[in-house]
C-alpha cells in the first residue's frame, strides 16, 4: 500500500467530515482510504496538463431570478420534521457556556 | 389473465377502454406485493390505502375524460431517494427514518399530473451509494430472478419490483450506472437520461453533476413514455437544461438501416464474463442483421472512470451530505452534551459504513494540500473522458456494449470488498462523467438463467437516437 493513513489525517478528516468514529472503524477507515487512494493514484499515469478542469459537462451559468418569495409558508410543515422545536424555531442543545 | 404482467401503456390502455378499473390495477399490484414482499423485499415503505383513495380520484378524471395519458391510472413505484409529499422518504438511511417530505420531486408531479398512483417507495442503497442494494438500512432486496442473488444497485429495489411485476413501472435514479446496471441484474428496461433532462428538484443529492433520475419498465415504448411525462425544463433545479425536443416518443421507429454502431474494445476486455460478452456480441449481429453498420474501435480512458468518478462522487456527496445534521429533520442522538457534539453523534450513528467511507473520502480530496492532486486532477480527466466520447459520437451514432461485467452476484460477493464493488459499475460510470444518455435493455440469459443486458449510449440530447436502437432490438425478440 503507497498510502499510508496517519491517526492524525483520521482525526482531521473526521472534523472535516463531522464523524466521531470508534477506534475499530479508524483502523478499517485508514485501510480502507489507503486502499483507494492506491487506486485514484491512477489518475497521475495521466498527462493532464493544459487541461482544464471540468466541473459540469454543460456550460452552466448562475440562474438569477427576482428575490420574489413564490413559495407559501411552509414554517409549520417544516418544523414537524424537526427533531426538536419550540415557538417556531428549530431547538438544539447547548451552544455555548 | 395476470394483469400485473401488462406493460404500464398495455394497463394504461385498457383502463381508458374501460376493460380495467383503476382500482382492480392498484389491488392486483398490491395482491402480488402482498404475496412476494416477505420473500422480496422491493418496498420500504408501502402506500396501500392512500393508493386506493387515489384511484378513484384517477378513475374519475379518466370517466370525465379531464384525464386521457397514456399512464392514467397505472400504478408507479418510486425509489426512495425521490421526495413524495406526506410519504416517508428515507434514502433508505438510518438518519432519514423518519423524513415526511413537505414537498414532491418534480419527476414525481409530473407523474402526477399524468395519474399516476404511487404503489410505494422502494428499496436501494443508502443514498444511491452502493452497486448490490446492500447498503440499505432496511434489509436487502432479493433478486426476483434468483433470490439467492442481489438485484443490484443502487435502484436494486425499483427495478427488482418492475422484474417481479409488483408495480407497472418505477422510476430511479443513475449517478454511475444505479439504472442500467440493476436492470440488467433484473433483465427489465432502464434508460439514464441526457444530464439536465429531468428536474433534480425533490432528489435528495449524492453527487449533483451526475444525478439524474430516470423510469425503469418492462419495455422500451414504457420507458420512453415515462421519460417524455417526466422530462421537463425546471427553473427549480438550476442544472435543469431547456431542451429542443422533449418528444421522446417519436424514437419508437423500428428501424437501424444504416445506423453506425461502435464497439468499444475496452468493453469487451479483461474482466468481462465470456457468456455476457457472447450475448452482448450477439445483440450487435442482430441489428448488423437488420442494417446498422457495426465497427469495433478504441475509446480509450476506461480505466481512469472509476477513479476519477469515486473522486468527484465523494467530493459531491461530502458537500451534499453535510446537512444531515440532527438539527431540521431526519435522526438525533438522544445523547449529546453540546451542539458540535450533537452533530457528531447525530452523522455517526445515522449514516452507515459505505456513506461514511465515502463522506470521509470526499472530505480527504477536497481538503488543502490534496484538492489540486486529487479533485482538480479528476475534474481534468472527466474534461478527457468527454472529449473521447465527443470524439467517437463523431464516427458513431450509438456505442454499445455490456451494462455490468457480470450476471447478478450472490449476496455479499461485491459489498465485502468497495473496490471489487466500484469495478461492476466500470461499463455505466464513464457515461455518467460525460452527461450521457443510456439504456440498459434485456438480451439474453446466462447458463444459470440469470438476464444479461446490452447497454446503448448515444451523445447529449439525442435519446430519440438511443430509443430507436433499443426499440428496433427489441422488436427482434419475442417478449418474455
Amino acid at each position: 500500500m503507497a498510502n499510508i493513513i496517519s491517526d492524525e489525517t483520521i482525526d482531521y478528516v473526521g472534523i472535516l467530515a463531522k464523524l466521531e468514529l470508534s477506534d475499530e472503524e479508524k483502523e478499517r477507515a485508514k485501510k480502507d482510504m489507503g486502499n483507494m487512494l492506491d487506486y485514484i493514484d491512477k489518475l497521475n499515469e495521466l498527462n493532464t496538463e493544459g487541461v482544464e478542469p471540468m466541473s459540469h459537462v454543460f456550460p452552466v451559468t448562475n440562474c438569477f431570478r427576482e428575490d420574489i418569495v413564490t413559495n407559501g409558508d411552509d414554517r409549520e410543515a417544516m418544523l414537524q420534521n424537526a427533531p426538536d422545536h419550540k415557538q417556531g424555531s428549530y431547538k438544539v442543545p447547548r451552544t455555548v457556556n | 389473465m395476470d394483469i400485473t404482467q401488462l406493460t404500464a401503456l398495455e394497463l394504461g390502455k385498457k383502463i381508458r377502454q374501460r376493460e380495467i378499473s383503476v382500482r382492480e390495477a392498484v389491488l392486483a399490484s398490491q395482491k402480488k406485493i402482498s404475496e412476494q414482499e416477505d420473500s422480496l423485499h422491493c418496498y420500504i415503505t408501502l402506500n396501500t390505502e392512500a393508493a386506493l383513495m387515489q384511484a378513484d380520484q384517477i378513475q374519475k378524471k379518466i370517466d370525465d375524460k379531464t384525464l386521457t395519458s397514456p399512464l392514467a391510472g397505472v400504478p408507479v413505484a418510486i425509489k426512495d431517494n425521490i421526495c413524495t409529499k406526506d410519504i416517508l422518504t428515507t434514502c433508505a438511511s438510518k438518519i432519514l427514518s423518519n423524513f415526511i417530505p413537505p414537498y414532491s420531486a418534480e419527476a414525481y408531479q409530473n407523474l402526477e399530473k399524468q395519474g399516476a398512483i404511487l404503489l410505494g417507495k422502494t428499496n436501494m442503497d443508502e443514498f444511491a451509494m452502493g452497486s448490490t442494494t446492500e447498503t440499505s438500512a432496511f434489509g436487502v432486496t432479493k433478486n426476483p430472478r434468483d433470490p439467492n442473488r442481489v438485484p443490484g444497485g443502487s435502484s436494486g429495489g425499483s427495478c427488482a419490483a418492475v422484474a417481479a411485476d409488483e408495480c407497472f413501472y418505477a422510476l430511479g435514479s443513475d449517478t454511475g450506472g444505479s439504472i442500467r446496471q440493476p436492470s440488467s441484474f433484473c433483465g427489465v428496461t432502464g434508460i439514464k437520461p441526457t444530464y439536465g433532462t429531468v428536474s433534480r428538484y425533490g432528489l435528495v443529492a449524492y453527487g449533483s453533476s451526475l444525478d439524474q433520475i430516470g423510469p425503469i419498465a418492462k419495455d422500451v415504448t414504457d420507458c420512453a413514455v415515462i421519460l417524455e411525462a417526466i422530462a421537463s425544463y425546471d427553473p427549480k433545479d438550476s442544472t435543469s437544461v431547456k431542451r429542443d425536443s422533449y418528444d421522446f416518443t417519436a424514437g419508437l421507429v423500428n428501424d437501424v438501416k444504416g445506423l453506425k454502431i461502435g464497439l468499444p474494445n475496452d468493453y469487451f476486455g479483461d474482466g468481462l464474463d465470456s457468456e455476457v460478452k457472447a450475448s452482448i456480441l450477439a445483440a450487435a449481429k442482430t441489428l448488423e442483421a437488420q442494417g446498422a453498420i457495426l465497427e469495433e474501435f478504441d475509446l480509450g480512458l476506461v480505466d481512469y472512470a472509476i477513479p476519477a468518478y469515486y473522486t468527484i462522487a465523494s467530493a459531491e456527496a461530502s458537500s451534499n451530505l453535510a446537512r444531515f445534521d440532527g438539527v431540521k429533520y431526519g435522526y438525533r442522538t438522544d445523547d449529546a452534551e453540546e451542539l458540535h457534539h450533537m452533530y457528531k453523534k447525530s452523522r455517526s450513528e445515522g449514516f452507515g459504513p459505505e456513506v461514511k467511507r465515502r463522506i470521509m473520502l470526499g472530505s480527504f480530496v477536497l481538503s488543502s494540500g490534496y484538492y489540486d492532486a486529487y479533485y482538480l486532477k479528476a475534474l481534468r480527466t472527466k474534461a478527457l473522458i468527454k472529449q473521447a466520447f465527443d470524439n467517437a459520437f463523431d464516427k458513431y451514432d450509438i456505442i454499445l456494449g455490456p451494462a455490468a461485467p457480470t450476471t447478478a452476484p450472490k449476496f455479499g460477493e461485491l459489498v465485502s470488498d468497495p473496490i471489487k464493488m466500484y469495478l461492476s459499475d466500470i461499463y455505466t460510470i464513464s457515461t455518467n462523467l460525460a452527461g450521457l444518455p443510456g439504456i440498459s435493455i434485456p438480451c439474453g440469459n446466462d447458463h444459470a438463467g440469470l438476464p444479461i443486458g446490452v447497454q446503448m449510449l448515444a451523445k447529449c440530447f439525442d435519446e430519440k437516437t438511443l430509443i430507436r436502437a433499443a426499440y428496433s432490438f427489441e422488436q427482434t425478440k419475442e417478449r418474455r
